[in-house]
């Protein structure tokens, strides 16, 4: 077993586990950590695989943002575990039904080399930046369905803020460019008062 | 170097490059920890000659010994585990504040050869590994199970996950001029330029065409750091001392730590992506790694002189300043850049 592969089982050795751990977990929190702990070894997984484009990508978007926010709220919630977990054995058979097809899929794409399937095998030749290479490819063959996915994001964005817009603020704020701009004279008026005698 | 190549592979055969890696690693970790230390000698001296203070001035020499003194007392103080704390998590928070701090510094050149990894995407590795440092700051505050302390975490949250946005959007018009995400590249790019002909390379590299920029990063910097005035995250006068209030000994020291060696790493950015690294300013003087420590140490000031000045930010001005000011300035500069580069008066060619 050569360097790589030894990396490649105990990464993924993390992965498995941690991933068993986010379903597993009791404590929200604890669920959450061990998935940013999955998202972090599938990066590595993925370098590993000459994708270093993606796996910084990932580590960046969802460990370093997505899952920030994701815990933020998690934190704030007042999770009751008994109420989740009523019902489990009613949707069970639902559930085991998705994940088998799940798991037929995932096999049928990992396993395409044994079914007959031509598998894509890419060689990175040495000198080329991935990074590049995926970033030329996305602004020119890529470039509608690319501009496409962001405007669906886009109007995703947008339908979050309308759905929970609850009409104009009505407290009372101040104006930081009022503020900015305000001189001494403006607030504070020097009275000349007359020495009183006794 | 030749000569230590052949001496390391007589003397560990195979085992070399790993043994070599971690030589390296210890070579950059040991000067970062004690330029750390006196980080905050320096820190306490300039505030406190600008507050007409002394500052330290007992141990040693003119107090030259006091950062040691107090890493010694640090070591040996107790660490307190709240009773009601989540124990490990409580345990890995300060680990994971200072970890990514440290594993930053595997991607930043010193000259155009002394790097430890080379890497082609070396600036988005450091986005990615920066961006991480948030979780020793919510887990630290969760963990504890302190109001104050979560309040911090909450404020950490949201400052770090907005101001990430401009800081990328600054690294973003850099890549594009540089063409590059390799950080040796990038200050190589900054040495060519009519200035740079005229033997002015200060007045080529990317402070000045990107000055807009330069101005956004050093901010967002700042705030990223939990520095004042940006320091929310702690405020001591509101929140008592925020995220780290329940850690006592090693444990406080470890965040310390790693605000200290991340105020070092920003500033090496700044110096690597705004001011050209190691190049020297004027033409007749010589590159070295010298310039690049310099100009380090004039933004680790800059940092310094921001807190003995500045009172801290409200929450809200923060935020406002982050969402309403920056990231309008970012995407502005961002098409400027983009079209200057299409236009005939393209520089950076």
């Amino acid at each position: 077993m050569d360097f790589q592969t030894a990396v490649f089982f105990f990464l993924s050795a993390i992965l498995v586990f941690a991933s068993l751990r986010v379903i597993t977990a009791r404590n929200p929190v604890h669920a959450a950590l061990h998935l940013i702990l999955a998202f972090f070894t599938c990066g590595g997984v993925w370098a590993l695989l000459q994708a270093e484009f993606l796996a910084i990508a990932i580590i960046l978007v969802y460990v370093g943002a997505v899952m920030v926010l994701f815990l933020f709220v998690v934190m704030m919630l007042d999770i009751n575990l008994d109420r989740i977990r009523q019902g489990f054995w009613n949707y069970l058979p639902l559930g085991a039904l998705l994940g088998l097809l799940m798991v037929l899929e995932m096999g049928l794409v990992l396993g395409a080399k044994y079914f007959q399937v031509p598998a894509v095998d890419v060689l990175v030749p040495a000198g080329v930046s991935n990074t590049k290479s995926i970033g030329a490819l996305m602004f020119t063959d890529y470039v509608y369905p690319f501009e496409l996915a962001s405007l669906v994001l886009l109007v995703g964005m947008i339908a979050a803020i309308v759905l929970t817009y609850r009409g104009p603020k009505q407290s009372k704020y101040t104006n930081p460019n009022q503020q900015v701009f305000v001189k001494a004279k403006d607030r504070v008026r020097v009275l000349q008062m007359p020495v009183e005698k006794d | 170097m030749d000569a230590l190549m052949n001496f390391g592979l007589g003397m560990f055969g195979g085992a070399w490059p790993a043994v070599w890696t971690l030589l390296k690693i210890v070579l950059i970790v040991a000067p970062l920890m004690l330029g750390v230390a006196y980080l905050t000698y320096f820190e306490r001296k300039v505030i406190g000659f600008m507050q007409v203070r002394i500052g330290p001035n007992r141990v040693g020499p003119w107090g030259l010994i006091q950062p040691i003194a107090d890493g010694l007392k640090l070591l040996l103080k107790e660490i307190i585990v709240p009773t009601t704390a989540n124990k490990g998590i409580f345990i890995i928070a300060p680990m994971l504040a200072i970890a990514p701090a440290l594993a930053a510094w595997a991607v930043i050149p010193f000259t155009d050869s002394l790097v430890v990894a080379n890497i082609d995407a070396s600036l988005l590795y450091i986005m990615a590994i920066t961006s991480m440092g948030v979780y020793g700051v919510i887990l630290s505050g969760w963990a504890s199970n302190s109001k104050y302390a979560f309040l911090g975490a909450m404020r950490s949250a949201a400052q770090m996950v907005s101001y990430e946005i401009s800081m990328g959007f600054s690294l973003i018009c850099v890549l594009m001029v540089s063409n590059s995400l390799n950080l040796v590249d990038i200050v190589s790019v900054q040495d060519h330029g009519r200035f740079a002909g005229w033997g002015l390379s200060f007045l080529s590299w990317n402070w000045l065409p990107l000055f807009p920029m330069f101005i956004v990063y050093l901010i967002s910097g700042t705030a990223e750091l939990n520095r004042a005035p940006f320091d929310v995250a702690e405020g001591e006068s509101e929140i008592v001392a925020g995220f780290h209030v329940e850690y006592s000994g090693m444990a406080f020291a470890l965040f310390f730590l790693a605000e200290y060696a991340n105020m070092i790493l920003v500033a090496a950015l700044t110096s690597l992506l705004f001011l050209g690294g190691w190049l020297s300013p004027v033409g007749f003087l010589p590159d070295g790694i010298f310039w690049l420590f310099a100009k380090m140490s004039a933004i680790l000031f800059l940092f310094l002189w921001f807190r003995a000045t500045f009172p801290r930010y409200r929450y809200d001005q923060l935020m406002r300043l982050g969402w309403k000011v920056f990231l309008p300035i970012c995407l502005i500069w961002l098409v400027v850049v983009g079209v200057w580069m299409m236009s005939p008066l393209n520089i950076w060619k």
